[in-house]
């Protein structure tokens, strides 16, 4: 009796043993087939927004789709309680941004800084892969005009073509990772019309970004402008920095900001900031952005 | 005594020996479709992945799939990136799986359509659940279609829906499981 309960005990096990090593070893093959056909897949959500907080991203809204973007800094937190920390002064930039197609974005937008309108396009130009064939970089290349309106009275000469401004990004970004993305942005920026002949009216910088997700939907964000010195004489401008933190829900991105530049818009923030964070002239501020599906096709969810 | 033991000793091997023989006999592909379906008041989500690799051996009656979390394309962008970046995490998780067996009266030898059951684990988002589901293999010259529809509920692999969204997913998702498995050897 003893006997034939172990004997059965024993058919039992090595059959099962059997049984799993044949399973393992499908999966196996399979696995090994799918190494072997492997494709490049494209890397998406390298940042969460289209913004890091004033620097655009290489992210863009899909094709036909619609994102509103509303822009908020207030005054500077060592206004005091007077003012209850810049509370009471608030800058804003009003943003739309639609994807005409899954690599080309165009924009409009207005700021309250000096009355400001502004316009771009974006267009991702290479688009970073994984797999079989790696490339290491997504590159969008990036070009705004801006035109501030506030009249001044005491400068008729300023005509409309004195008040505009240009530049050209080149963005470039890595997602390294599921955690860490970065970017760096070479800039050129042309102004019309700068406020001596010791200033330059072609300008050039560089700025870079970065995130670190600390969970699946928030992350910090880090973003620096290097202005090379030499370029803006006539007035004593510091270098943007500014520090995020973004919250994802459904189809909103809210970044809550901290920046020694009140302006949002390229030619402003680049080359025009006063502030320094030493001396506490630090602009609290938020960025909310929403994604709407507009055209029929996004709306449809056609596959494009 | 001695005699009791070497046959039992025999059938054993003859046992073990027969499942080994058994002729392998794979069917596979690697365009396999696999699709799931949500709908609820607020909103409906599709996806579906064209890259399955899937094999089914027809002979042990045992059968695998694999796939990429990224290859499923949804009808929107939006909602195909916080698949990846937050629901099921696909860079931290890259495939999904399945490894299993199947039962019913369905040979290799015979052309014709056989409802099976099949049996075994299925891996998502790192968690792996046993599942047991009705199946319909249909064979013709040396293709087998596979056909499947099953629910699976996104909690059971830990796959965490906030509750501000959800409303917006069902409780229990559609599956369907589309395989044309070519004879490879």
């Amino acid at each position: 009796m003893h006997h034939k309960k172990i004997t059965w005990l024993l058919v039992t096990i090595l059959f099962t043993f059997q049984l799993g090593a044949q399973d393992s070893s499908l999966l196996k093959m399979i696995n090994d087939s799918m190494s072997i056909h492997e494709k490049s897949m494209l890397v998406t959500g390298t940042f969460k927004a289209n913004h890091v907080i004033n620097m655009q991203t290489v992210e863009g809204p899909a094709a036909g789709a619609l994102n509103l973007m509303i822009q908020h800094r207030f005054g500077k937190l060592n206004d005091g309680i007077y003012d209850f920390f810049g509370l009471d002064n608030a800058g804003w930039r009003l943003g739309f941004d639609y994807g005409i197609s899954n690599r080309l974005v165009v924009g409009v937008g207005r700021s309250s800084f000096q009355k400001t309108y502004d316009g771009y396009l974006k267009y991702k130009m290479l688009r970073q892969t994984e797999g079989i064939k790696q490339v290491p970089v997504t590159v969008s290349i990036l070009g705004t005009i801006s035109n501030y309106t506030l009249r001044q009275p005491d400068k008729p000469y300023l005509t409309a073509a004195y008040r505009t401004a240009y530049t050209a990004q080149l963005l470039i970004a890595r997602k390294f990772g599921s955690r860490f993305s970065a970017q760096l942005t070479p800039t050129y920026l042309h102004y019309n019309l700068v406020p001596t002949a010791a200033d330059k009216n072609d300008i050039f910088a560089v700025a870079a970004g970065a995130r670190m997700k600390i969970t699946k939907r928030m992350s910090i964000n880090a973003e620096y402008n290097y202005l090379p010195a030499g370029q803006v004489v006539s007035a004593k401008v510091n270098d943007c920095f500014s520090l995020g933190w973004d919250i994802e829900t459904g189809g909103h991105v809210f970044q809550l900001v901290f920046s020694n530049s009140q302006s949002m818009i390229e030619t402003q923030y680049i080359t025009q900031t006063n502030g320094q964070w030493t001396k506490g002239d630090i602009y609290f501020g938020f960025n909310v952005s929403r994604n709407f599906n507009v055209s029929k096709k996004a709306k449809a969810g056609m596959l494009h | 005594m001695h005699v009791h033991i070497m046959q039992k000793m025999l059938l054993l091997t003859v046992f073990l020996a027969a499942s080994v023989i058994a002729q392998a006999q794979l069917y596979m592909t690697r365009t396999g479709t696999i699709s799931f379906f949500s709908k609820t008041a607020l909103e409906d989500i599709q996806a579906e992945n064209n890259q399955v690799y899937a094999v089914i051996d027809a002979g042990k009656k045992n059968l695998a799939f694999t796939l990429l979390m990224k290859g499923f394309i949804f009808r929107k962008e939006l909602m195909q990136e916080h698949f990846n970046e937050n629901y099921v995490e696909s860079d931290k998780y890259p495939k999904a799986n399945f490894t299993g067996m199947f039962t019913g009266d369905f040979t290799p030898a015979k052309d014709g359509l056989y409802h099976v059951i099949v049996k075994g684990s299925l891996t998502i988002h790192n968690t792996t659940r046993r599942i047991e589901q009705p199946a319909t293999f249909e064979l013709i010259k040396g293709r087998i279609s596979g056909r499947a529809d099953f629910k699976v509920r996104p909690e059971d692999y830990n796959i965490s829906i906030p509750s501000i969204v959800r409303d917006k997913i069902s409780g229990e998702l559609t599956v369907h499981v589309r395989v044309d498995c070519k004879i490879t050897r």
